[in-house]
């Protein structure tokens, strides 16, 4: 099974660097939607301490939320580049056919799709510091919560962008039945988030367990069930 | 399953596969009258409508066998239900001595389908292409450059992406895909569409040299007069069955018929 995975994830990342499509396309969309974020509640936001008031929310509350929803639109584009790379030319019958281990192929996406949204965190996150003013206060607690939230979006977008391959409204229907199902997700990365920046005031470790679980859940659902997802249902 | 994964491991080398035999597919033995695709009374749907509808057919081992028939026959379908692509409804349905509604993915690792669809990757080389399905098929690295010299892609053109490839090179790119990976059972789902008058000879050279080393191959074609002088055995397929059934006996390779 990791064989497998190596194989596909080799395969993904080598497509991916030569047609630059992350770089290109995924990349300055994810910095195009945080930067209309940012014009588009700038009066809301408070930078400096001791400023806030009842119309205004503070710069970590905004921008974690900003940044998750960012990089759950770019992690959509990243999904669906992933799953139409198979659709070209038959390739998805190509990965029937080779023998592969299916858990193997889904990890091998997975993993690929999770490398390129984790380098798009990392220009996201230097975007909202820059944006927003915003003090990263836990970077060890940043990193423990984008790991598994960024698994969650690669794994659950993977298995749906597969689910969907076959179908000619795929486009539409990946985001629905995406976002109902990573919202609790992504409420939990953000306030973990929103703890790693400067506030104070939630302990973010109890949310990143629970992305951690349900990175957990979702690979293993996926591990479990890509055999039949790969199958024409 | 030890003897078929021994079969596609211990293949000869692409230049000098027509001396040596594979073994038995099934039992690793010497070659014995057991078939490669033994299918009998399968049926296959394709929503509601039954693509193969009961279809008989055993095909032995070293044989190349034309499938011939009208647009909608049954042909790619038939050739898609060995594979394992399509789901058998109905029947038994043996390929290489496993049960296809058991162990799809087994006979899939075995077979090798150049199809409509060439499954390439636009933005990898034809070099890479062909040592993904050969590392993907778990085949032997070492026949990936001897493919690709065979098939007339060797020098510069190994590196050109294949999306800046022509028609006729992506299907090349294919063929070395698939006698690169070499396995046990080809299945051309017409194989000489798009190709020049060359790369038509190259291919029915590298079937008939597959065969002699002991590769089934079952061929999808319109191109009769092609068929003809490739063939070991005819089949007709009509309203997803088989409609007539007849050995070229004018090919001296002809190998193995089934019983």
């Amino acid at each position: 099974m990791l064989r497998d995975a190596l194989t596909v994830l080799t395969k993904d990342l080598r497509i991916e660097r030569r047609s630059k499509v992350t770089t290109t396309q995924i990349a300055p969309f994810g910095v195009i939607v945080l930067v209309l974020f940012a014009f588009g509640l700038d009066e809301l936001v408070v930078r400096g301490p001791g400023e806030s008031s009842a119309n205004t929310v503070s710069a970590a509350a905004v921008s974690a939320g900003l940044f998750w929803l960012a990089t759950l639109f770019a992690a959509l584009l990243a999904v669906q580049r992933s799953s139409a790379l198979e659709q070209a030319d038959g390739g998805r019958d190509g990965l029937r056919l080779s023998g592969m281990d299916p858990a193997g192929i889904f990890l091998g996406k997975s993993a690929a799709v999770f490398l390129q949204l984790a380098v798009l965190e990392v220009l996201l996150a230097s975007g909202v510091v820059l944006l927003f003013d915003a003090t990263l206060r836990n970077p060890l607690l940043l990193a423990a919560t984008a790991v598994p939230a960024t698994v969650v979006l690669a794994t659950t977008g993977t298995i749906y962008a597969t689910l969907t391959g076959g179908q000619r409204s795929r486009d539409t229907l990946v985001p629905l039945l995406e976002f109902p199902l990573v919202a609790p997700i992504l409420l939990a990365a953000s306030q973990a988030t929103r703890a790693a920046l400067d506030d104070r005031t939630i302990d973010g470790w109890p949310w990143v367990r629970l992305l951690v679980v349900a990175a957990l859940a979702f690979t293993a659902l996926g591990v479990l069930l890509f055999d039949a997802v790969l199958e024409d249902l | 399953m030890a003897g078929l994964e021994n079969m596609v491991e211990t293949s000869p080398p692409i230049a000098d596969a027509s001396p040596n035999r594979r073994e038995n597919p099934v039992d690793g033995r010497s070659p014995a009258p057991v078939p490669v695709i033994d299918f009998q009374r399968v049926v296959v749907l394709l929503g509601r409508f039954p693509a193969l509808a009961g279809l008989d057919l055993k095909v032995g081992q070293g044989e190349i066998v034309v499938i011939r028939g009208a647009n909608g026959a049954g042909k790619t379908t038939l050739l898609k239900a060995v594979s394992g692509l399509v789901s058998v409804a109905e029947g038994s349905a043996v390929v290489l001595g496993v049960d296809l509604r058991r162990d799809r993915r087994t006979v899939r690792r075995s077979v090798g389908l150049l199809g409509h669809q060439g499954f390439l990757y636009d933005d990898l080389t034809v070099a890479e292409n062909i040592g993904f399905a050969v590392r993907a098929g778990r085949a032997d690295p070492d026949r990936i450059d001897p493919a690709i010299e065979r098939v007339g892609l060797g020098g510069r053109l190994r590196d050109l992406r294949v999306g800046a490839c022509s028609a006729g090179q992506r299907r090349r790119t294919s063929l070395a895909s698939l006698i690169a990976r070499n396995p046990a059972l080809w299945l051309l789902d017409e194989p000489h569409a798009g190709l020049d008058p060359e790369a038509r000879d190259l291919l029915d050279t590298l079937v008939r040299e597959a065969a002699a080393g002991g590769t089934t191959v079952l061929v999808a074609s319109h191109d009769e007069a092609r068929a003809e002088e490739l063939a070991t055995r005819v089949v007709t397929v009509g309203g997803g069955h088989v409609t007539d059934d007849r050995a070229v006996t004018h090919r001296p390779r002809a190998a193995h018929h089934a019983p």
